[in-house]
C-alpha cells in the first residue's frame, strides 16, 4: 500500500527562485538563505518519495478572478512552468501522478471534501520554488508530483481547520491506494510576510517561531487560529501558512520534527522550512 | 460569521481582498492579468491610456495604473498579486513596489528587511483593542 512517510514545509519565495535561476545563490545576501536547505537536499536524496503531494498557492497565474477553487487537484500527466511575465522559469516540466491523484480526489469528495479536479494548469513559483530548493537544478524532477492548489489570495481562503481536517483526508487516501509508494506531503507558503500596503515589509519572529514549534507540540491549537490573527500577526500574505496545516493533518500525531530553519529575509519575506518525518513502520 | 470582515478593519495599513474588493476590481485586476502575454505587454507599453480604455474600468483606477499609484490602486479593488505584473511590465521587483507603497526609497525599505523587518509592536491595531 502507499504510504505517507514524511511532510514539509518551505516558503516559495519567487525572488528565491530567481537568485537559483540567476546562479546567485553564493552571494552574501543569498548564501544564508540556501545554507538552510543543505540538509534537506542530503535528507531528501536518502529517503526519495515516489511521490510528492505539493500544497501551494497559485498568485494569478492558472487561476484569474474567472475562476477560485478553493482546492484544486492536479490530476493531468503533467504540468508546464507558468509564465509569470517574465517567461517561464527555467526549470523541468512537471510530471504528475494521475492515478494517484485521481484515487485522492475520489477519496477525499466521498469523504466531503468539494475539490476541484484539474486537468490542464501551469505551474507557478508557488510549487517549482519548493521544488528548486530541495533538488537543485536537475534535467528532470527526481519524482512525480501532485499539485494542490489552495486559493489564500480571494478572502475567504479556507479556514486552519478545513486546511487540517483536508489532510487528514488526503493521509486516508494514500493509506488506501493500492500501490507500493512512498508519498511526501510539502505545505509551502509563508511565512510572516506582508507584500502590500503602508504596513509592507512587516515580520514577526515571535509568532513564526510559536508556529514552528506548534506543529510538533499542538498542531491541534494552529488548527484554531483564526484568519484575522494570521492577517494580523503574520501580515497579509502570512495567510498561506494555513497551507502548512495540510501538510500536518497528513502526518500521524506522532511525527517528528528532523530539521528547521528560518531566516529573515529573503526579499520581503521571513523564510520557513521545516521537515517531519513519521514514525517508522 | 457574522463580523468575520469587520474584524480585518482593525489591522492599520491593510485591506484585505473580499467580496467587496473583487467585485469593485473586478476589471482592473483582469486588465493586470492580461499582461502576462507578451504581445499585450508591448501593446499597453506602446499606448497606456489607449490600452486602458478597453478595459470597462472606472477614471479613477485607469488614472491610478497610469500614476503607478499602488496604494491607491488597492484601495478601488486592486490585488497586489494582479498589481504586479504592472510591476514586472515596468521591470520593477517587488521591492521596488513595496517602497512605493510604503513611501521609502527602496534603499531605506530594502536595509528595514535586512535589519529584521517591520517590526509587529506598535502595527497590530488601529483601536489598540489587539495587543
Amino acid at each position: 500500500m502507499a504510504r505517507i512517510t514524511a511532510g514539509l514545509t518551505t516558503s516559495h519565495i519567487p525572488a528565491v527562485g530567481a537568485a537559483i535561476d540567476l546562479g546567485k545563490t553564493g552571494e552574501p545576501y543569498w548564501k544564508p538563505v540556501f545554507a538552510g536547505y543543505e540538509f534537506s537536499k542530503r535528507w531528501i536524496a536518502e529517503h526519495m518519495p515516489d511521490v510528492v503531494v505539493l500544497v501551494y498557492n497559485d498568485h494569478a497565474s492558472a487561476f484569474s478572478l474567472e475562476m477560485i477553487p478553493t482546492f484544486a487537484i492536479g490530476c493531468a500527466e503533467s504540468f508546464q512552468p507558468a509564465d509569470e511575465g517574465w517567461g517561464p522559469r527555467p526549470v523541468p516540466v512537471v510530471q504528475g501522478h494521475p492515478e494517484l491523484a485521481w484515487h485522492i480526489a475520489q477519496s477525499t469528495i466521498l469523504d466531503e471534501f468539494d475539490m476541484t479536479i484539474v486537468n490542464r494548469m501551469d505551474v507557478d513559483h508557488g510549487l517549482t520554488v519548493p521544488l528548486s530548493l530541495l533538488f537543485g537544478q536537475p534535467a528532470a524532477w527526481p519524482c512525480k508530483v501532485i499539485p494542490l492548489a489552495v486559493n489564500v489570495v480571494q478572502y475567504p481562503p479556507p479556514t486552519g481547520n478545513r486546511c487540517w481536517n483536508l489532510g487528514r483526508a488526503i493521509s486516508k487516501a494514500v493509506a488506501s491506494f493500492d500501490r507500493d509508494l512512498k508519498v511526501m506531503v510539502w505545505g509551502t507558503g509563508g511565512m510572516s510576510h506582508q507584500l502590500q500596503g503602508p504596513r509592507a515589509g512587516l515580520i514577526n519572529r515571535d509568532f513564526d517561531t510559536r508556529f514552528l514549534d506548534g506543529l510538533t507540540k499542538d498542531p491541534e491549537a494552529l488548527a484554531k487560529i483564526p484568519h484575522v490573527e494570521y492577517v494580523r500577526e503574520a501580515g497579509s500574505e502570512g495567510i498561506e501558512l494555513v497551507m502548512w496545516l495540510i501538510m500536518r493533518g497528513a502526518l500521524e500525531r506522532a511525527a517528528r520534527e528532523v530539521h528547521r530553519f528560518y531566516h529573515v529575509p529573503a526579499s520581503n519575506t521571513a523564510v520557513g522550512h521545516i521537515i517531519l518525518e513519521n514514525p517508522p513502520r | 460569521m457574522k463580523g468575520y470582515n469587520e474584524a480585518f478593519q482593525d489591522i492599520p495599513g491593510t485591506v484585505v481582498f473580499d467580496a467587496t474588493q473583487s467585485r469593485l476590481g473586478y476589471h482592473l485586476n483582469q486588465f493586470c492579468m492580461s499582461l502576462m502575454k507578451a504581445d499585450n505587454r508591448a501593446a499597453f507599453k506602446a499606448g497606456e491610456r489607449a490600452y486602458l480604455e478597453r478595459w470597462p474600468m472606472t477614471e479613477e483606477q485607469r488614472q491610478a495604473v497610469l500614476d503607478r499609484d499602488y496604494n491607491r490602486m488597492i484601495a478601488l479593488g486592486g490585488n497586489i498579486y494582479f498589481l504586479a505584473k504592472i510591476g514586472a511590465t515596468d521591470g520593477f521587483s517587488f521591492q521596488n513596489l513595496a517602497s512605493k507603497m510604503t513611501g521609502v526609497p527602496e534603499d531605506e525599505y530594502k536595509a528595514m528587511m535586512v535589519a529584521g523587518g517591520r517590526p509587529i509592536e506598535g502595527n497590530r491595531s488601529k483601536t489598540g483593542k489587539a495587543k
